[in-house]
């Protein structure tokens, strides 16, 4: 046979291929899809400025915290709650950070319902907060569309949001993603 | 009557629908105001249990974002900027029922699209072929003509 033949023969079978090559396509797509997690909803508030929110101190502290404190400098908003699972695991990261100045961290005491419940909760596994707030009625939290904690946002120096990091902010996300992030942002002023 | 009121609790069960989420402590007073936070809730999302909307859900986020919707509605918002409100908090995500726009084309038209083209696809194929079919059986040769006859002959004989 000639090479032409082959080929020829090879071009006639093709249609033949067609349903495996699509089945092919459409499983890739479908285990891509599969791998994704569904509650990483992408959130249209980066690169917008944070909406103005006023949160009332914790229980027996004097202050809470707004919107106009994120402006002048890079922040995070770390947004966590005492009956929140995960937090606890990246809670001694954030004091960590606090220890060492690296960046100030806002909180968001999200959902308590009980008002001792926050205020204990940090007395027990440290403060890593610049200025805390209380949120029972989700109003920052809706304000930076949080959808569960912990969630973490990277907030530049004129108070626009331009990272989002969902789940809880460990020593390996920092080195990846939110340590470059802050770092640039801090260089850009 | 015992052995019906299984059946009876059970009709019951499939009759009520779903429990409802809303709270008689967040119902408003105002009955139109009401009707147009349900109708709101309907729409949009519970970002918790995704599959379900806030107004069906029992999620805390979704009785706040219940809450929110009802406070912005009391202090004269209309449908569409409450919705839009949270749809800039939360993203198209929110809405139960994406909205047509250039990004959405693939999804809302994409089914019909490729049916459609299955469907061509058949067509053609069919076509092809039946044409084929009309002209491609050879008529019977009067061998076989007479073979038949005599089949049908044996049979009834």
């Amino acid at each position: 046979m000639t090479d032409a033949a082959v080929r020829g023969g090879l071009v006639r079978r093709l249609p033949y291929l067609l349903p495996l090559a699509l089945f092919i396509a459409l499983a890739g797509y479908f285990w891509i899809g599969l791998g994704k997690d569904p509650h990483a909803v992408p959130s249209p508030l980066i690169d917008k400025p944070v909406s103005e929110f006023i949160l009332a101190p914790l229980e027996g502290r004097d202050r809470g915290f707004t919107s106009a404190d994120l402006i002048g400098q890079v922040s995070l908003v770390n947004v966590f709650g005492s009956w929140c699972v995960a937090c606890r695991i990246e809670h001694p990261f954030l004091v960590t950070l606090k220890r060492e100045g690296v960046v100030p961290v806002f909180g968001i005491d999200w959902r308590e319902k009980d008002r001792q419940a926050g205020p204990r909760w940090l007395a027990e596994h440290g403060d890593p907060y610049t200025l805390v707030g209380d949120d029972p009625e989700s109003r920052a939290a809706i304000a930076f569309g949080v959808t569960g904690a912990p969630e973490t946002f990277v907030v530049d120096a004129r108070g626009i949001i331009r990272y989002k990091h969902v789940g809880p902010v460990t020593a390996d996300v920092w080195e990846d993603t939110l340590g470059p992030i802050v770092r640039r942002l801090q260089a850009e002023k | 009557m015992r052995r019906l009121l299984p059946v009876l609790a059970l009709v019951g069960t499939v009759l009520k629908g779903p429990a409802l989420a809303v709270q008689p402590s967040e119902v408003l007073a105002d009955p139109t105001m009401e009707a147009r936070a349900r109708e709101i809730g309907r729409e949009l999302r519970c970002l918790v249990c995704q599959n379900q909307s806030i107004d069906d859900s029992d999620a805390d986020l979704a009785r706040d974002l219940r809450v929110m919707v009802r406070e912005r509605l009391t202090a004269g918002d209309s449908d569409r900027q409450v919705i839009d409100y949270i749809v800039s908090r939360y993203g198209d995500f929110v809405l139960m029922k994406p909205p047509v726009k250039p990004e959405t084309w693939a999804l809302w038209f994409g089914p019909a699209a490729i049916g459609g083209a299955g469907l061509l696809a058949l067509v053609l194929y069919f076509r092809r072929r039946g044409g084929a079919g009309s002209g491609g059986a050879a008529p019977l040769s009067a061998a076989e003509e007479e073979r038949i006859a005599r089949m049908l002959e044996d049979r009834r004989g």
